[in-house]
């Protein structure tokens, strides 16, 4: 009997539990932000602005391309107000099909030149908040025993002895890995660009789905060598991994990871708020402390010490308005589909 | 009218008349704010509104109303059956299409609009009164029919009837239609029917390259031989386990029961990860192989291989749990009359016990493979260059292309192969009938096993319960441990940053998980008896009652099965954003997310279970004069429990894993633990995925325990093999 009684307490008391309601949130004095940087980034920065402005941050962290989704299946009824972070190619695009707002900071002035093109490019609906310049990253264990030198240049990963050893995103779903092919456009041009990524393929194991994903492999020693932006590859190296970060000598391409004000943000004033606050030295010295590599765009930020200079890297004069456009990208992308990745290997 | 029917009639006028029609910002049962105004304002009645011509859309819909309270003193139940039918249909009509006419500004049907005399009106999305009275209306209109002699006169089913279709209709259909639209249109949102052939007959959807050439498959192809593959193969342990379990004496079965249902209540990843860290490149297994016998290592588990044992070890269970219903409910009189004929165990077997497996086998399978088709975790982790539809469509939404007309192309191709198999599977099982639970005398006990199905069943389990058992360690382990496969220094780091408590003032919980951790588990707590509820109400309609249009009913609750998990949280952004229903970013658009998403497992559980209860279990209910309700609430649930706790730890444990389905759903205040454990997986930081999913696991075993406790077990004639007396009653609890 008691076990019976005790059965419909249970059931009393998860009855009870469900009745507790789940309402629509407040919002009033708040700003909802979507971050597309790594949770250990995102936080603080929630956090920093809260405690210097009061205003009350509700924060999601999502990838760049699932934060791009939700924000244009939302346009008609937009429920964010600030997207922050994240490679520049998503943030141009929504850019470009008017997802988000134009506004000027008065912290314009303090930033890299590379941060104001991104905001003049978009007509003044994103501006840079970091960059990170793309390379690729060794496992100096695996190399060791399999006899090749390291590999310093571009062309070095298309030694056949490396097959099946380097690993990068697939371009359709990775945007540092489109970076890449865009990169590789310009630096070369496009035909011989896609005469060295059939080279490529070869060597290839594994397209990714994920950007990053390669570092990590690198690092454990899944795959010998991996392209993505160096301080992914960094970020292995801080935690201790067997690994060495390398710019090509050719010279590379980068990106700029941006922000964005949405259009119809419901907290219009405080978006703004979070915007110009997040170009301030005090916001961008944040990345440092949650192992973010990343070049920050304030000109009054010293870079951590572990950052690529990008002063010591061969930087392209990377066209992030050709490359970044919808038709330019879908014209390389499915170039790459149909003439690169159906090759056999 | 019947005092049920006039209950309902008041539910309606309390919807129209005085509940907040419209939703309303910072709504809650605590702080009143809200209600300024009222009966006018924000959180104004429907009839007040409508009155103050603030809302005269919504009159005509409320003359309904008024017009069904004619049926309310007739004695003659035909006249009062049409006018609750009548009045019953045109108002829900009317009250459905001024929500989809009139939007936000910019939104809705225009010209629908201009019909109610409202063109360029705004409102928002539907609130409580508005819900309240447009199923209320519904119900008017099934106890209407009812009184007309539907369903035998019995208001109960077709009122179910009628709120199943609704909800199916409005939470499967609805953001399907939306979301499926796009495979048809181009960029512009024109119809463009040669877009759409040229991505359906795309070369990387069918492809067939990989038979003659190194290159990859169609992915459908890939999907079509995974889903096939996985659903055998958990099939085969799934019934290899319920068998030995329950038909042989086998030492170890507690921890083996414990053990197989483990994998289920494991967060997505963490599988594929164990299994990267054991035979990866640099894996454990593959080191040991290297150094003892030479083996050199390889990549072959980023591929099929990798993902079909990673989905074999994720889905067998539930392949076990719906099998060991199905094997529990085999009536021993018929094998011991095999027996008693002088047939052999393995005759009995082959003969008896197999043929009335089948319907169980058939669901097993068809879960499986379905799952498979679904799954999005261990392709992303384990694929390599294998792709399947599921990623693939993911990436087609999210990735640098932004192509939703592939994605939606993509998601038709996946629909019809698991409608497919569904059509396959009816087909199969035919007409025949399975029932062995009767009301008669029923007091055998089990045939042992055949000797060579458990030697073979055996073989079959030991490793893979070894398997399992290898990868639970690693899982443990990785959360104690600095980087799992390169460090091995102890540490209790991963589980501070997640799950710290700061006890200096008071309780403060301080690690980045808990929030994440807390919305999880409410969540889930809230959607499984919802799902459990529908699933096995669906499941007795479709068994037990005919009316028309069955077919298609028991066909549009496996839909929502067959959609993928990321085609179903894009469609309900797309449907949900926008009035009349507006619920994105509330926590009720993931407790219905969760609850349609995993309603089918209810119904399968449900289906397979009330196939083995005889009919006339019913009728001798019904013959005693018990409405459906009081023989569903009485006679067929205690029954059925067995399918109960299935339905509710699925959905639990579903609602605490599921992935691709929420990762658009989630907002910042209801942000769940898969979507925080993915990020951690992109970061590439292991050891605190691995650590909250296994605080995840804990929480998951408790959450079972406690439902089996909740629920109990069902009590059948003496089959077990202990000569412990169990009561012959069948109708128990």
């Amino acid at each position: 009997m008691t076990f019976i009684a005790a059965r419909k307490a249970l059931l009393a008391a998860l009855a009870g539990t469900a009745l507790i309601g789940i309402g629509a949130a407040k919002a009033e004095g708040t700003l909802v932000l979507y971050c597309s940087v790594q949770e250990e980034w995102c936080r603080p920065m929630a956090n920093e602005f809260e405690k210097a402005t009061g205003i009350k941050v509700a924060m999601t962290r999502k990838s760049s391309g699932e934060t791009y989704a939700q924000i244009k299946a939302e346009a008609s009824n937009p429920r964010g107000d600030v997207w922050w972070g994240g490679t520049g190619d998503p943030h141009l695009q929504a850019a470009e099909e008017g997802l988000t707002e134009t506004y000027e900071s008065p912290k314009k002035a303090e930033l890299h030149d590379w941060a104001v093109k991104q905001w003049a490019q978009s007509k003044g609906r994103t501006v840079g908040i970091y960059a990170g310049a793309l390379g690729f990253g060794f496992n100096t264990k695996q190399i060791g025993s399999r006899g090749v030198p390291e590999p310093k240049c571009w062309s070095d990963l298309i030694n056949p002895k490396l097959k099946d050893e380097v690993q990068v995103a697939d371009p359709n779903s990775s945007g540092t890995s489109y970076t890449m092919l865009a990169t590789l456009v310009q630096l070369m041009g496009e035909d011989k660009a896609f005469e060295y990524l059939k080279a490529l393929h070869k060597n290839i194991n594994q397209y990714t789905k994920s950007g990053a994903a390669p570092a990590k492999a690198t690092s454990l020693g899944e795959t010998t060598v991996g392209i993505t932006f160096m301080h992914d590859m960094v970020t292995m190296v801080v935690n201790g991994g067997p690994v060495k970060v390398v710019a090509p000598c050719e010279g590379t391409g980068y990106e700029i990871g941006s922000m964005s004000i949405i259009k119809g943000a419901r907290n219009m004033e405080n978006a703004k708020k979070f915007y110009d606050w997040a170009l301030t030295p005090e916001a961008q010295k944040l990345a440092e402390a949650a192992k973010s590599y990343q070049v920050p765009s304030n000109k009054n930020v010293v870079p951590p010490p572990q950052s690529p200079k990008l002063a010591d890297i061969k930087l392209i004069d990377y066209d992030f308005a050709k490359y970044g456009s919808s038709a330019e990208r879908k014209r390389l992308l499915s170039k790459w589909d149909n003439e690169v990745k159906k090759l056999p290997k | 009218m019947r005092p049920a029917t006039r209950l309902v009639y008041l539910c309606a006028w309390l919807g129209f008349a005085l509940l907040p029609w419209y939703l309303t910002e910072g709504m809650s049962l605590t702080g009143l704010d809200w209600l300024a105004g009222y009966p006018l304002g924000k959180a104004g009645s429907g009839l007040a509104l409508g009155l103050a011509g603030e809302a005269r859309w919504l009159l005509p819909g409320g003359a309904m109303l008024l017009l069904a309270g004619l049926a309310w003193p007739r004695q003659d139940e035909q006249r009062a059956a049409s006018i609750l039918i009548w009045a019953g249909a045109a108002g829900f009509a009317l009250f459905f299409l001024q929500g989809f006419a009139i939007g936000l500004k910019g939104q809705g049907i225009p010209w629908l609009a201009s019909l109610f005399g409202s063109a360029g009106a705004t409102q928002r999305g539907m609130g409580p009164g508005a819900f309240l009275t447009i199923i209320s209306l519904l119900l008017m209109m099934c106890h209407g029919l009812a009184y007309r002699g539907f369903c035998r006169g019995d208001v109960f089913t077709t009122s179910t009837i009628g709120l199943l279709v609704l909800l199916i209709g409005l939470f499967i259909f609805f953001p399907v239609v939306t979301i499926l639209k796009g495979a048809v249109v181009d960029s512009a949102g024109r119809p463009d029917f040669g877009a759409f052939a040229d991505r359906f007959f795309d070369s990387s959807i069918w492809g067939l390259g990989c038979l003659t050439a190194d290159v990859s498959c169609g992915v459908a192809w890939n999907t079509l031989i995974l889903a096939v593959l996985c659903g055998f193969l958990t099939t085969l342990f799934g019934l290899a386990s319920a068998l030995l379990i329950l038909r042989t004496g086998m030492p170890g079965k507690t921890m083996m029961k414990a053990l197989t249902v483990l994998p289920i209540i494991t967060p997505p990843f963490v599988i594929g990860l164990a299994l990267i860290l054991l035979f990866g490149r640099t894996g454990m297994v593959s080191n040991l192989l290297y150094e003892w016998v030479d083996v050199p290592r390889s990549r072959w588990i980023y591929g099929l291989p990798g993902v079909l044992i990673a989905q074999v070890l994720a889905f067998a269970p539930i392949a076990f749990l719906v099998l060991i219903g199905v094997v529990q409910g085999i009536s021993p009189s018929l094998e011991e009359a095999s027996q008693t004929l002088g047939a052999h165990r393995w005759e009995t077997f082959s003969t008896i016990t197999w043929p009335l497996l089948r319907p169980g086998i058939a669901n097993a399978f068809l879960l499986g493979f379905v799952e498979s088709m679904a799954d999005f975790g261990n392709p992303l982790v384990l694929g390599g260059n294998f792709e399947v539809l599921s990623t693939k469509i993911f990436f087609a939404v999210v990735g640098a292309a932004h192509n939703e007309g592939q994605a939606a192309v993509l998601a038709l191709v996946l629909l019809a192969f698991t409608l497919g198999a569904f059509w396959l599977q009816h087909s199969w099982l035919g007409k025949k009938s399975y029932t062995t639970v009767t009301g008669k005398g029923d007091a055998g006990l089990a045939t042992p096993l055949p000797r060579r199905v458990s030697w073979i069943s055996t073989l079959l389990v030991v490793p893979w319960v070894a398997l399992t058992v290898v990868i639970y360690i690693i899982i443990v382990i990785g959360g104690f441990v600095k980087s799992m496969g390169r460090d091995y220094t102890p540490t209790l780091e991963h589980f501070l940053t997640g799950f710290r408590i700061d006890f200096s003032r008071g309780m403060h919980f301080e690690g980045a998980a808990w929030d994440s951790f807390f919305t999880t588990v409410k969540l889930a707590a809230i959607s499984a008896p919802i799902t459990a509820l529908i699933g096995l109400l669906a499941a007795y309609l479709l068994k037990r009652q005919t009316f028309h249009g069955r077919g298609a009913l028991e066909f549009s609750t496996m839909l929502s099965f067959a959609i993928p998990g990321t085609v179903l949280g894009v469609a309900y952004i797309l449907a949900f954003n926008v009035p009349p229903i507006e619920m994105t970013g509330t926590g009720i658009i993931l407790v219905i997310a969760f609850v349609f998403r995993n309603m089918p497992v209810g119904v399968r559980s449900g289906i397979a279970g009330l196939s083995q209860i005889d009919k006339s279990l019913d009728e001798a209910s019904a013959t005693l004069s018990a409405r459906s309700f009081t023989t569903l609430w009485r006679v067929v649930l205690p029954l059925l429990r067995p399918a109960l706790v299935a339905a509710l730890v699925y959905s639990f444990v579903r609602a605490m894993t599921a992935v691709s389905a929420v990762i658009f759903l989630v907002s910042a205040e209801y942000n769940l633990a898969t979507a925080y454990i993915v990020g951690r997986v992109e970061a590439g930081e292991f050891g605190l995925a691995i650590a909250y999913s296994s605080v995840l696991i804990v929480v998951m075993a408790l959450g079972i325990m406690l439902i089996q406790f909740g629920v109990g077990e069902r009590k059948l004639g003496r089959r077990s093999a202990d000569t412990k007396a169990a009561p012959v009653a069948v109708g128990g609890g």
